[in-house]
């Protein structure tokens, strides 16, 4: 039910708080009254329930990856 | 995007987490239990094979995660009630649907003539309203904090276009207050929390912070892919490790201190916290989420005032005991001989995310 569906921003329409998400080849509308942050091309957003509710900090995702990576190749 | 759901990674990374498990279970003298508190963490841990490939090491429970479930009999044949009034549409997410009542389901109701639809958006049932001007459409909102601020901003829109044939019943339910009545058991010894990483998007961390703060047990805000999972259980058993208890957030690309203060007013422009009744826990006080009176008109409950006579949940199932975490799936004497996903019930094996059904397909 809290399902999230990650996508990238394909198509933006900021006038009509919507945006168009690509999710693995499948494309969603999605509105985006929610997201605080500035959203643009290319950005990825979490949505749930046909809402955006955030946008996905790609800066972090890199930091945990690489700590993930890190611990495993420690003995 | 960056791949969370790399096998590689989750395969280097497995052993490191049953080397610090071993640790933790050692410091601790005995047998590990952590709790996923989320429906779609539940179905991710088993899809993945984390709760079997860890079952050496650690029992990974499942606890009150899947909305559908945690609804209480009372709600759901409230809904099949509202299903047989003449002229109306329910518009519900589609679990809901097959979930028994006691007499009935929405899906029976449908065969006999009910109109019954299934969104995935709750503005999919603005666009049923409008398409329907002679019929009432009423949705159905189930569902935790992450579900919400989308319901709350559909009936802003329909009060925006002026709809008057649409209203919501809701039955959304907060976790922290569920979460606060497992911590009160004294039955249930929990060594760590996977908390709900979309929940906390819109509730941020600190909301949470009790769980550590006041009941000293640890606890961590994770993703949904099988890599999130394992970090969320790595940070766990470090903190198990040193003697710690912190609420910290392992979902940093989405999860923040402060959660999503926009969302959390769009909801408390429309909500206001009630107590709400439970499947398998009664009624827990400011659990649930009424629509404020300023909103009535949107408010199926105040439209459609029915009387619901006593209900009684399916006799033999334990999901109420399933979803306390008091009961694993298959300590239920109908799981999987009785009761089994296409003859389902108890709403656990209904959901896609209940505890259940999960089990039954991936375990
Ligand atoms: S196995 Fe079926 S009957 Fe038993 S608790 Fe689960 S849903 Fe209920």
């Amino acid at each position: 039910m809290c399902l999230g569906i990650p996508g990238k921003v394909v198509e933006l329409n900021i006038k009509e708080q919507w945006a168009i998400i690509d999710c693995l080849g499948v494309k969603n509308k999605v509105y985006i009254p929610l997201v605080t942050e500035e959203i643009a091309l290319g950005d990825f957003l979490m949505a749930h329930a046909g809402y955006a509710i955030g946008k996905i900090d790609v800066e972090e995702a890199e930091e945990t990856l690489k700590l993930l990576e890190e611990i495993t190749r420690n003995a | 995007m960056l791949d969370f759901s790399d096998a590689q990674l989750g395969r280097l990374f497995l052993p490191k987490l049953i080397d610090l498990a071993r640790k933790a279970i050692d410091q601790l003298g005995r047998p590990l239990i952590l709790m996923e508190v989320c429906g779609t963490h539940t179905v991710a841990i088993s899809r993945s094979g984390l709760r079997s490939l860890l079952a050496d090491h650690m029992e990974l429970r499942s606890g009150p995660g899947c909305p559908v479930c945690v609804s209480d009999q009372s709600d759901i044949d409230r809904i099949i009630a509202l299903a047989r009034v003449p002229g109306v549409i329910i518009a519900t997410f589609g679990d809901m649907v097959r979930v028994p009542g006691t007499e009935s389901s929405l899906e029976k109701e449908r065969a006999l003539g009910a109109r019954v639809e299934i969104c995935y958006s709750p503005r999919e049932a603005l666009s049923i309203a409008k398409g329907n001007p002679k019929n009432e459409v009423i949705f159905v909102g189930v569902g935790f904090e992450t579900t919400m601020p989308a319901i709350a901003l559909t009936i802003a829109e329909a009060e925006k276009q002026g709809l008057n044939n649409f209203t919501v019943l809701s039955i959304h339910k907060r976790v922290p207050p569920a979460m606060e009545v497992l911590l009160n058991d004294p039955e249930l010894r929990i060594d760590g929390f996977i908390l709900p990483g979309h929940v906390c998007t819109i509730t941020g961390r600190k909301v949470f912070d009790f769980i550590s703060s006041e009941y000293c047990i640890p606890a961590v805000i994770a993703g949904f892919e099988a890599t999130d999972i394992m970090q969320a259980i790595y940070l766990l058993l470090h903190q198990i490790i040193r003697g710690e208890a912190k609420t910290t957030i392992g979902y940093t690309r989405l999860v923040h201190e402060d959660g999503n203060e926009k969302a959390r007013m769009i909801i408390d422009e429309f909500f206001e916290s009630a107590d709400a009744p439970w499947r398998g826990f009664g009624s827990i006080p400011g659990s649930g989420m009424a629509l404020r009176a300023i909103h009535q008109r949107f408010d199926a409950v105040r439209k459609f005032p029915i009387e619901v006579p006593p209900s009684s949940p399916p006799e033999g199932c334990a999901c109420g005991e399933v979803l306390r975490g008091k009961f694993k799936p298959r300590d239920c004497p109908l799981f999987g001989e009785v009761c089994t996903p296409s003859t389902p019930v108890g709403p656990c094996m209904v959901s896609s995310e209940g505890a259940c059904a999960a089990y039954y397909q991936y375990e």
